[in-house]
């Protein structure tokens, strides 16, 4: 029982931690094209978003097994 | 409380005996959403002028935006053909996942509906690659640079929907989880000194401008985006210098079989 309310609090939390470097990362090397060229801001954030977005998948698949492992307890 | 153990909407009707046939909360939302939006749209479609004024300007603005859109990710033609597609996609889902401004449950907080609009992307794709370049073509797009990385090529295409209704249906339903507990801690709070929960009233009003205005923009943008984007790699057909070496390659052969008859 106290193994499962474990694993759900790791599996959110260690996704959180990757995803939210991960997403540092990137949001970091958009801020500096943005400055290197602000002509193409606009163009950078739309793929930003989305780049980000493929990365949240990883996030959100750990979210639902947390709500899976939670509804077991 | 919302309850986790079924991840569902609740069933609001039930047909017949047995309770085998009903229908679920978000069904009838959607279909209520659904020709509300039809009706709005005919509305702002409807009496146009030459000199745009009043609620032409607000219908020219949206669609322009959605076709020029659609023409920035597939390209001119194309573009154009699947810009009204993209359009209804994009408009129905920011108001199905902002339901929870009027206290309802969000549409897309619910895995069925999103697997079903994820499913309908995948057959679009599908149907439109292979309408394009023909099964070979498709194939050989598949295959692209070798043939070796088919298989893996061909699962990245078959995981495509299930990431699409997970990623929507966990953003909604997190922030969805999210307002619920803050609405009970508050009337836990209040509780304590007064008997009307008065605290729910002003403080969830920056959760809901997070969760209920700004994600559901993101997530529909995402959606469409991700949608435009794989069907636009998926009719392109394989790359210009693969096509090209595939051509020599069977050429040499043909001659080849020349030389040895």
């Amino acid at each position: 029982m106290g193994l499962i309310a474990i694993g759900a609090g790791l599996a959110m939390g260690l996704a959180a931690l990757g995803v939210g470097i991960g997403q540092g990362i990137l949001a970091n090397g958009a801020m500096h094209g943005m400055s290197r060229q602000p002509e193409i801001a606009g163009k950078i954030t739309g793929n930003m978003i989305l780049a980000m977005a493929i990365m949240e998948t990883a996030l959100v698949l750990s979210f639902v097994i947390a709500i899976m492992l939670y509804s077991k307890l | 409380m919302i309850q986790f153990s079924e991840l569902g909407p609740r069933i609001i009707l039930y047909f017949g005996s047995g309770g085998k046939v009903f229908l679920t909360e978000s069904t009838c939302f959607e279909i209520i959403l659904a020709v509300i939006l039809a009706v709005v749209g005919i509305w702002l479609g409807s009496g146009l002028e030459k000199v745009p004024r009043g609620k032409q300007i607000v219908a020219e603005v949206l669609v322009g935006w959605v076709y020029n859109f659609a023409q920035q990710n597939l390209g001119k033609i194309r573009g154009e053909k699947f810009a009204p597609y993209l359009g209804s996609l994009i408009v129905w889902l920011v108001f199905a996942n902002s339901l929870g401004l009027i206290g309802l449950r969000p549409i897309t907080a619910d895995l069925n509906v999103t697997a079903a609009l994820a499913v309908m992307s995948f057959v679009l794709i599908q149907g439109f690659a292979i309408k394009e370049l023909g099964v070979r073509g498709r194939i050989d797009e598949l295959g692209d640079p070798y043939y070796a990385i088919l298989p893996m090529n061909v699962i990245s295409e078959l995981i495509l929907p299930v990431t699409l209704a997970l990623r929507l249906f966990g953003n909604i339903f997190g922030g969805m989880v999210v307002v619920d507990l803050w609405m009970h801690l508050m009337e836990f709070l209040s509780y304590k000194f007064c008997a009307v929960p008065i605290l729910r009233c002003i403080t969830v009003i920056p959760l809901n401008l997070f969760f209920d205005m700004f994600e559901p923009v993101i997530q529909a943008y995402i959606f469409t985006i991700l949608t435009a984007v794989n069907l636009e790699e998926g009719m392109s057909g394989m790359r210009e210098d693969t096509a090209e070496k595939r051509r020599l390659k069977r050429e040499k052969k043909k001659q080849k079989l020349i030389k040895e008859a």
